[in-house]
């Protein structure tokens, strides 16, 4: 089971690398004008609040079909790769779960696959209310392959039992949730990126990053996605990190908050959040500024993710298995 | 009475008076101290100062690390120390942090929360003149009513869709239906940040009045413990707190039980403990490291364990004494080190005096399962075969100058002065259980068995419920706060012509007061069931 954990998870890589092929080749093939009308229609109905009802709501539904064929095909096929990618995802994780008997979140790698898996179904979720989104897809599968690649070439380890400490269902709640809310502010930080390019390009700027933008959905739209899944992840990283990871803490070592490395940086990414929270709600910070403070944030998850578990030393014995 | 607008005009600004100059300066600070931008500044500074406390090590996590750290970077470690970074969370410049960002959360709180009771209190304000001035309006339409008929129909819509609603007659003989919903966003976003003040309040008085300490159990009747601050290992009280406040309890060992995979991973670990509590019976109780024995005002926790040597020296007089001393584990295999010192041995009973120099004291490893391959670590945590390896001194042990050293090492002043001499040569003795050695002046050491320890970490912290209470109603407000949509919706009936009496044109206006894209399509609704109920 181990071993077929190990090779879907390889294949699960390719799949995302596949399918980030072919949304770049649709990037590539795909014209202006069609991208720009996909992504008028949801722009209407997300930022439509001041749209006066009587205006008909042109509809891309009904237009004729776009010019460009080549690329409309490799979009669909990037799309149903990308769903492949995600049952093989899971299918990883299943067999990883059944091979160690238990959550499959017991340790660094099995986190990332994790975070990773609720990312991409988020994804995927995204997509299917959507549809117009996808041309970020790009994006989001490239984030998919790097963090997976990542893990598990730094962090693998083989199946093992959890340590004594582990035992506990607060362990399924704890963890659960905050795999639940890093998968969602890794997509999130997916808009949040196009969001900036987007907003570059807006203002003219062409040059590399910015020359992207010429193909994304709408910046207000990018930017209200970017809002809408940080504003839902993070009562669940407030719930995991800072209600359920103390009760736990409380039981197994007698105090609920005693400033170990991942609870420095799990305080960390909390505030820098909270600052993206209120600088979106502040008329006088603008939009690009708050959307840089949404970036930071995942910096600093994936600072705890990486840079806590392997430079430094704390209780949290994720990285380091064996102590108590 | 007339239509008002939507806010009511700033009273003109009364002339400037001579204000006070140091009043002002105050009046403006606050004001700066209280606004967004500064909450934000102060959030991002905190962030930031919370980094270095997981770049160095702190007292309050890791004092070994600490005492690392001083050997590591003897230059740099004083200076660390006198800025706070060994102990950044209780450091002045990051409680300065918090403590401004939480009087900005004051300020900003308080106003809002009166204004908020306000608005809860007066009625929805009236419609504006212009509808068509709002981010959303509807065309008119006809409905067979009288006004007042329409309007209090139309506000019986509203109503039943939970808005908050207030008919108004107006003088030209119009009616207007005023609404709003959403009260629960601004409900919540305030019981948020006051949750947030309560967290902070639980979290300094648990401070001023928690305590905890640590202390090794070692399993036997013998070697039981009482909650008393003499009898922990190490203990911290806070301020608030004395030394006669401890609860009264004691505890013995009597059984624990640890059991390892094949691999040598911990799979479970239990304490049995048997428990008196003030002058009531013994109970026996079972812990283990996700479950602790919870007592009238303590927590005890499981947090390690390891093995006790039980040894016995018979000094030159054929006098003996044994001690049990708890070794630590230095690895997850259980290689374990200790020391055993005897100091009040070969006493000449003659004289009755004790001869500094003749001291003993052996310091050594314990192997559980000493390897096949001879190294000099454990190869697995449970006793298979068990052995000592122990280096034996003579001489004065340090014990007497009051500097108080650690209990699991002997003094190396002493060994570097040659006051406390090897007398056992460079290779560790190895000693079985039940082993017995004898050296070179003639005296034993035995070596009895083990027996197992628990680390146990016992604590109470009064406000811990409340810390937990205040977070988890902020959690609530947090959810109203982000899913919550505030939105005004108003109604006008106008007579339809000021003569014929009967007919009434009705319009509608509205306007999300937060970010709200459903919200022309929960309009487009509203208008519509407005308009479903015209006879
Ligand atoms: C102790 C640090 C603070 C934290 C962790 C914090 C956290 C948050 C969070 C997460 C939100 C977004 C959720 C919501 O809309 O309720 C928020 C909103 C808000 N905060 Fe704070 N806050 C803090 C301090 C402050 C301070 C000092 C002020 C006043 C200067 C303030 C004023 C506000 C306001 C006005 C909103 C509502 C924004 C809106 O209109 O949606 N907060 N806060």
């Amino acid at each position: 089971m181990a071993e077929l954990s190990n090779q879907l998870m390889a294949v699960t890589v390719l799949a995302y690398l596949a399918a980030m092929v072919c949304y770049a080749a649709e990037y590539a093939f795909g014209s202006k004008s069609r991208i720009g009308r996909a992504a008028e229609r949801p722009a209407r109905v997300l930022v439509g609040a001041g749209a006066p009802l009587s205006d008909d709501v042109p509809s891309t539904v009904d237009s004729p079909p776009p010019p460009n064929k080549t690329g409309e095909i490799f979009g669909r096929v990037a799309v149903g790769l990308n769903v492949v990618a995600l049952l093989l995802h899971l299918g990883a994780l299943v067999t990883r779960g059944i091979a160690a008997d238990r959550m499959p979140w017991g340790n660094m790698y099995e986190y990332i696959l994790s975070a990773t898996f609720v990312g991409s179904a988020v994804w995927v979720g995204v997509l299917i209310r959507r549809p117009a989104i996808r041309h970020i897809g790009l994006f989001v599968s490239l984030a998919l392959v790097l963090l997976l690649g990542a893990d598990g070439m730094i962090a693998y380890v083989p199946v093992g039992p959890l340590v004594p400490a582990l035992h506990s269902y607060w362990f399924i709640i704890h963890v659960s949730t905050i795999i639940l809310a890093s998968g969602i502010f890794l997509i999130g930080a997916v808009p949040a990126t196009m969001f900036l390019i987007r907003d570059g390009y807006d203002k003219g700027k062409r040059r590399f990053p910015y020359s992207l933008g010429r193909n994304t959905p709408d910046a207000a739209v990018l930017e209200r996605l970017t809002f809408r899944l940080h504003a839902f992840a993070f009562p669940l990283f407030t719930f995991g990190a800072l209600i359920a990871g103390p009760i736990w803490a409380e039981a197994s070592w007698g105090r609920y908050w005693g400033w170990d490395p991942k609870e420095v940086w799990a305080f960390i990414s909390w505030i820098v959040y909270a600052g993206y929270l209120h600088a979106r709600a502040t008329p006088s910070v603008k939009r690009n500024v708050a959307t840089w403070i949404a970036l930071l944030g995942f910096a600093t998850m994936l600072m705890n993710l990486f840079g806590v578990n392997l430079f430094f030393s704390g209780f949290h014995s994720y990285a380091n298995a064996g102590g108590m | 009475m007339t239509v008002v607008e939507e806010r009511p005009a700033p009273a003109a600004a009364p002339p400037p008076k001579p204000a006070h100059r140091l009043w002002a300066l105050l009046r403006n600070s606050w004001r700066q101290l209280t606004s967004m931008r500064t909450a934000l500044v102060l959030l991002f500074l905190l962030a930031v100062a919370a980094i270095p406390g997981s770049v160095f090590p702190q007292h309050a996590v890791d004092e070994q690390r600490v005492t690392e750290y001083y050997q590591a970077h003897p230059s740099l470690a004083p200076w660390l120390e006198r800025l706070g970074g060994f102990e950044v969370y209780g450091s002045p410049w990051f409680a300065s942090i918090y403590l401004l960002l939480f009087t900005s959360l004051i300020g900003c709180v308080v106003p809002r929360l009166r204004d908020h009771v306000r608005a809860l209190r007066q009625s929805v304000p009236d419609a504006p003149k212009r509808f068509d001035r709002l981010p959303l309006s509807s065309p008119d339409f006809a409905s067979g009513e009288t006004p007042a008929e329409a309007a209090a129909r139309v506000a019986g819509v509203l109503r039943r869709r939970r808005f908050r609603t207030k008919v108004r007659e107006h003088d030209d003989g119009s009616f207007s239906v005023s609404a709003e919903k959403g009260y629960l966003k601004e409900a919540g976003n305030l019981l948020f940040h006051f949750a947030l003040l309560a967290v902070l309040i639980g979290v300094g008085f648990g401070h001023w009045y928690g305590w905890h300490g640590n202390r090794i159990l070692v399993a036997g009747a013998d070697q039981g413990f009482c909650d008393s601050l003499a009898q922990y290992d190490d203990s911290t009280l806070g301020p608030r707190v004395d030394a006669a406040d401890l609860p009264d309890f004691c505890l013995k060992l009597t059984d624990f039980r640890a059991s390892y995979e094949t691999t040598g991973q911990p799979k479970m670990f239990a304490a049995t403990v048997a428990v008196t509590e003030g002058d009531g019976p013994a109970k026996t109780r079972t812990f283990t490291v996700n479950k602790p024995l919870r007592l009238h005002g303590a927590g005890v926790h499981l947090i390690g364990h390891g093995y006790a040597v039980s040894l016995r020296y018979t000094d030159r007089y054929g006098v003996s004494q044994t001690k049990v001393v708890p070794f630590l584990p230095i690895d997850g295999m259980f290689t374990s080190e200790g020391v055993a010192q005897f100091p009040d041995v070969n006493i000449d009973p003659k004289t009755d005096k004790r001869d500094p120099t003749l001291q003993v004291g052996f310091e050594g490893r314990y192997l559980p399962t000493v390897g096949t391959d001879g190294s000099a670590t454990s190869a697995y945590p449970a006793e298979n075969s068990p052995a000592l390896f122990l280096t034996a001194y003579r001489g004065d042990l340090g014990l007497d100058v009051g500097t108080p050293g650690s209990v699991y090492a002997l003094d190396q002043g002493q060994i570097a002065t040659g006051d406390l001499k090897n007398v056992s040569g460079a290779r560790p003795h190895e000693l079985k259980i039940g082993d017995s050695w004898t050296l070179d002046d003639g005296t034993k050491l035995e070596f009895l068995g083990t027996r197992p320890y628990a680390t146990l970490s016992i604590r109470y912290d009064p406000t811990q419920t409340l810390v937990l209470a205040g977070a988890a109603l902020g959690l609530c407000g947090l959810m109203l706060s982000l899913a919550g949509k505030r939105r005004r919706v108003w109604f006008r009936a106008l007579p339809a012509s000021p003569e014929a009496s009967g007919g009434t044109l009705l319009t509608a206006g509205g306007l999300p007061r937060t970010d709200y894209p459903g919200f022309a399509d929960e309009f487009t609704q509203l208008v519509k069931a407005a308009e479903e109920g015209t006879p």
